[in-house]
């Protein structure tokens, strides 16, 4: 393993704060209120699991700490980054340079090959060819994937292909890891062994982790702390596993 | 992103739906190749007639005459200056001063006359006229059969065609085919025939009151009477005269000096003192040998100096004129004519550049999901809207590449075609089309920047795209 690990931010610092967020969209007459007043803070290299049933609105909690959407109201900042004052340029630049995500279905560009497709945030960050490669194979080594590089993602399992998505997630080697359902389209097997993959990012690089979940076993296994949602508003938060004084809140749910 | 990056990328992308995307370079091509048509259409039509006109001699010649002849009365600059009779005569040493001006390369008198001609003991009565041997160049010889003249001097002559079919009296009913230079010509070179003119010749005896100073006749000053009793005598004389060529020459076109059927080299024509219609009138003035002209045209080196030459000939009090006049306004004809075939060639290309418009638009909602998973591992705005840009600009460049040979191959057949044409009418070949090297960098320069303009819309839109939507669509 090349890839030096990535620890920037001591471990135990806040990462992730939000205050009060909360995204409404508006459907017709109807405000759709996605996340409502959602506040926590996850700490450098936690790995947190964020459960609810669909709809609940944790997606879009991920999309607001990704960058992808801006809040409608509240505050959510990352690595001292004010995500909602940040400009479009400045967010495109945070997600190239601060965020990996990895989807349930994947999101490989079927006309690229994997080390195209793992290199890709490269062309963007404006790296020289050469290094581009050099990257690209150290990323594939280390999910398994170096004999695979010049295939396209349509010749590969879904779990090769989720591999490739982590690879191509660490390549600009980012401080946060926002997995989206990332075993929601592979069976138990492959799904185990891509969670290996991302709790070794996690323990070696120190990548923090934020996954979205509605698998609770699977955030059980692996996760440190699990909040849950409910209608956008958070309605459980602890650790993983519980501590004694944590220990009512089992029942309490659904 | 870098611009390989890009153009990496672009054509990629292009690649992926094949068939729509080369539709739409095609698309361009076309325009372009419209484009190209048209400009090289309206420059190969330019270069033949600048080409022609400049060969023809009457962009780079002054043709002077003089204030004494009451030609072109009214105009501006002949109520200004002396009255014609107090004016300069277009005499020799006034030829000589022209010569002697800056810029100009020869000035020779028009000697023109009309006279009999004998070929076979049949009388022929026609127009001669003197040639300089510079005139050889001219393209009006072109077609010619035999020579041109062997020397300035050379007792020879060159028939046009017209009155060549009169020598044999082949002269083709109207509306009949014209027979060939060539079948005339063949009886008729090195064949001698006998020219019949007036000489004008001085009579000594009359020459004894000429004053003794012999410059008066230069000056303006109208003569007096110390040599009222010039004369000189008209004597009937014969010249034999060699035929070395037939031209193929149109009497009737536009060509002031040439307008006769019969030509002489101008140092023969010279030393044999034709009589001049206006000898009689200079009489008074000229009564030795030396001629009094009733035009002189001078050639200048190159078209741009005409005026020049033109403006220093009129200080010396003569009139002049020229075809500069008419060449401004044809520039104009040319300037208005190369507006219209760039519009209409522009026409097609701006159908083709809504067809680059439509091909991306398609393409933003085909890849849809591609940009959104491009915005989420941290493309911005300008990554994407650079990307389609140079998908863009790609097809212009191709669909202009493609453009310009299309228009060449289309010029080549057109060229080929006329040429057959021109052959079967037994006329020389000639380039309507012309694509220079500067229509061909234009074409695809024009064909990038009108694709980059048609990419401006679909890659704002790509640019513009949600991420968490385009991230969801299927």
């Amino acid at each position: 393993m090349t890839t030096a690990p990535v620890v920037s931010a001591a471990r135990g610092t806040v990462a992730i704060r939000s205050d009060n967020l909360c995204r409404h969209y508006r459907m017709g007459e109807t405000v759709i209120r996605a996340v409502d007043g959602v506040s926590l803070e996850v700490r450098a290299g936690e790995f947190v699991a964020l459960l609810g049933s669909s709809g609940s609105g944790k997606s879009s909690v991920l999309n607001l700490i990704a960058g992808l959407d801006r809040p409608t109201s509240g505050s959510v900042v990352v690595q001292d980054r004010d995500l909602a004052k940040l400009s479009r340029e400045e967010l495109a630049k945070y997600r190239l340079r601060v965020v990996g995500m990895v989807f349930q279905s994947f999101n490989l560009i079927a006309s690229m090959t994997l080390a195209e497709n793992v290199d890709l945030p490269l062309r963007f960050a404006e790296v020289d060819r050469g290094q581009r490669q050099n990257l690209a194979r150290q990323a594939l080594e280390r999910v398994g994937l170096l004999a695979r590089m010049d295939h396209r993602p349509s010749e590969l399992s879904g779990g090769e292909q989720q591999r490739a998505a982590l690879a191509r997630a660490l390549i600009n080697r980012p401080q946060l890891l926002l997995a989206d359902e990332p075993t929601g389209n592979l069976d138990s097997h492959t799904g185990t062994e891509i969670m290996e993959m991302v709790r070794q990012f996690n323990r070696e690089l120190g990548m923090t982790v934020v996954m979205v979940t509605h698998e609770r076993a699977l955030a059980e296994r692996y996760a440190q702390r699990m909040i849950f949602l409910a209608d956008g508003k958070v309605v459980d938060d602890h650790p993983n596993p519980p501590t004694g004084d944590d220990a009512h809140f089992q029942g309490v749910q659904p | 992103m870098k611009i390989p990056d890009l153009t990496e990328l672009a054509l990629r992308n292009l690649r992926e739906s094949v068939l729509r995307n080369s539709l739409t370079t095609v698309g361009i091509s076309v325009g372009v190749a419209s484009l190209v048509a048209m400009l090289s259409l309206g420059t190969g039509l330019q270069q033949l007639f600048s080409q022609r006109l400049a060969k023809s001699g009457l962009f780079d010649t002054v043709f002077v005459s003089s204030r004494r002849d009451l030609r072109g009365m009214g105009r501006e600059e002949e109520r200004k200056g002396p009255t014609p009779g107090e004016s300069r005569v277009l005499d020799e040493p006034a030829r000589r001063e022209m010569e002697r001006l800056p810029n100009v390369s020869e000035a020779y008198p028009d000697i023109r006359f009309v006279t009999e001609l004998r070929y076979e003991d049949k009388p022929h009565l026609t127009m001669i006229s003197a040639l300089p041997l510079s005139a050889k160049s001219n393209d009006a010889f072109d077609g010619m059969q035999g020579n041109f003249f062997s020397s300035d001097t050379a007792a020879e002559i060159i028939l046009q065609k017209s009155f060549a079919e009169e020598l044999l009296g082949k002269t083709p009913p109207l509306g009949a085919a014209e027979p060939k230079v060539a079948e005339l010509a063949e009886p008729l070179l090195g064949k001698e025939l006998t020219m019949r003119y007036a000489q004008r010749q001085a009579s000594p005896a009359t020459q004894i009151p000429l004053r003794a100073n012999d410059a008066t006749r230069n000056d303006a000053i109208p003569a007096d009477d110390s040599i009222a009793g010039a004369a000189y005598s008209v004597v009937s004389r014969e010249q034999k005269l060699r035929i070395v060529g037939v031209s193929d020459l149109d009497p009737e076109t536009m060509r002031g000096p040439i307008r006769a059927k019969v030509f002489l080299p101008l140092g023969l024509a010279e030393s044999l003192h034709v009589m001049q219609p206006t000898d009689l009138r200079e009489i008074s003035r000229a009564a030795t040998d030396q001629p009094v002209y009733s035009s002189i045209s001078v050639r200048v080196k190159n078209p741009a100096q005409v005026r020049v030459v033109e403006d220093a000939i009129k200080k010396m009090g003569f009139n002049t004129f020229s075809i500069l006049d008419a060449s401004n306004s044809l520039r104009q004809v040319f300037r208005v004519l190369y507006a219209f075939l760039g519009i209409f060639g522009s026409l097609a290309l701006t159908v083709a550049s809504i067809g680059i418009v439509n091909t991306l638009v398609m393409a933003i909602l085909e890849r849809r999901r591609e940009i959104g998973i491009m915005k989420a591992i941290g493309a911005s705005d300008g990554d994407i809207k650079k990307l389609f840009f140079a998908e863009a600009g790609a097809m212009g460049i191709l669909g202009g590449i493609l453009g310009v040979v299309l228009g060449w191959a289309i010029g080549q057949i057109i060229n080929f075609g006329t040429n057959l044409w021109l052959k079967s009418q037994s006329l020389p070949p000639e380039h309507f089309w012309v694509v220079p090297l500067w229509l061909v960098v234009f074409s695809i320069v024009f064909a990038f920047l009108v694709s980059l303009v048609s990419g401006l819309y679909p890659a704002g839109r790509a640019a513009r795209l949600d991420p968490v939507q385009a991230l969801r669509y299927e």
